[in-house]
């Protein structure tokens, strides 16, 4: 019974509970790993730390290691029950976002590539 | 076992899942607001695509090797990285009604935000003057639209930003001010977001 009134308190609408998302210390550590992603990613892209054909795929791997940081640590998408809305709704976005562009990207390329021997 | 007693027993067996009763407004505020910014994000991925398949298109004009300062380009994503971290304190000060910080965690926001539209437009500025402008190459049309939008969407956040801080002053930390308050932080994490694919794909990957 106990359980039932708490879930049904919680979320009666319109009630503004204090909701403590995040904390300063949750901020300042996906500050701190932002900075290293992003200094790793010049680092990256103007040495030859990495295999140099590899340097594209170390950058978006990069990008992609820190889109998680700013999602997980700033805008606190989580697996908590309040998100499982948001995270389908995230994964539906980025299904789309993955469509138009590697899409476009291998839809271009194929065209140029078919264009090339063109006789003019 | 119905519903009802599912609740009773394993409540996090149904929250979030249309159980234990509507979410708070708080909540689906949020939600709402978190479709718009996917929204904003597939109009990105347009701009990305088109960027990506033009990139090559210099018509025998600069390219971005020639062109990017990746110095600047480095401040100014530490500009926008530590504006998105003291906007998350500052949300985090108003929700604990602290508003003398609040007020203090804003307006590093908005100085960090300045600053990274100043840099940005002097380094358009200086392109349009090198004769590297949108219309000089499919490259650079793909280049400013693409970056140009983000720095409208910056200039549209400092502007909500200076409005959200009017509304706390007038009216305070009230519960609907709190939440515009959390929608002005989703889009200003956002914009940090697209940012990193901005200098990774733009920037990095065009100045090798």
């Amino acid at each position: 019974m106990d359980g039932r009134d708490r879930v049904f308190d919680d979320r009666t609408p319109g009630v503004e509970e204090y909701e403590p998302t995040a904390n300063y210390l949750s901020y300042t550590v996906g500050l701190g790993l932002a900075i290293l992603l992003t200094i790793m990613s010049f680092v990256v892209s103007q040495t030859n730390l990495l295999w140099p054909p590899g340097i594209p795929v170390g950058l978006i791997v990069l990008a992609f290691a820190q889109i998680g940081v700013h999602l997980v640590f700033f805008l606190h998408i989580g697996t908590g029950p309040d998100h499982t809305n948001n995270v389908v709704a995230l994964a539906f976005g980025v299904f789309i976002v993955f469509l138009v562009i590697v899409g476009s990207i291998w839809i271009i390329t194929n065209l140029n590539w078919n264009m090339m021997d063109m006789p003019h | 076992m119905t519903v009802a007693t599912i609740d009773a027993v394993r409540p996090e067996l149904v929250r979030g899942r249309g159980g234990g009763g509507p979410a708070s407004t708080r909540t689906v505020v949020a939600y709402g607001f978190w479709i718009f910014l996917l929204s904003d994000f597939i109009l990105f991925s347009g701009l990305f695509a088109a960027y990506a398949v033009l990139s090559d298109q210099t018509a025998g004009g600069p390219t971005g090797a020639e062109l990017f300062n990746l110095r600047n380009v480095f401040i100014e994503t530490m500009c926008l990285l530590f504006s998105s971290y003291t906007c998350g304190l500052g949300a985090l000060s108003a929700e604990r009604r602290q508003p003398g910080r609040f007020l203090i965690f804003a307006a590093l926001s908005f100085v960090l935000g300045a600053a990274f539209l100043v840099i940005e437009s002097t380094e358009f500025a200086a392109m349009v003057g090198k004769g590297a402008g949108p219309s000089r190459s499919a490259f650079l049309s793909g280049f400013f639209t693409l970056v140009g939008t983000h720095g409208v969407h910056v200039t549209g956040g400092l502007l909500w930003l200076i409005y959200m801080v009017a509304q706390v002053v007038a009216k305070g930390l009230r519960p609907h001010v709190l939440r515009r308050l959390l929608c002005w932080s989703l889009f200003w994490h956002a914009l940090d977001i697209v940012w990193v694919g901005v200098f990774t794909l733009v920037y990095l990957m065009g100045a090798r």
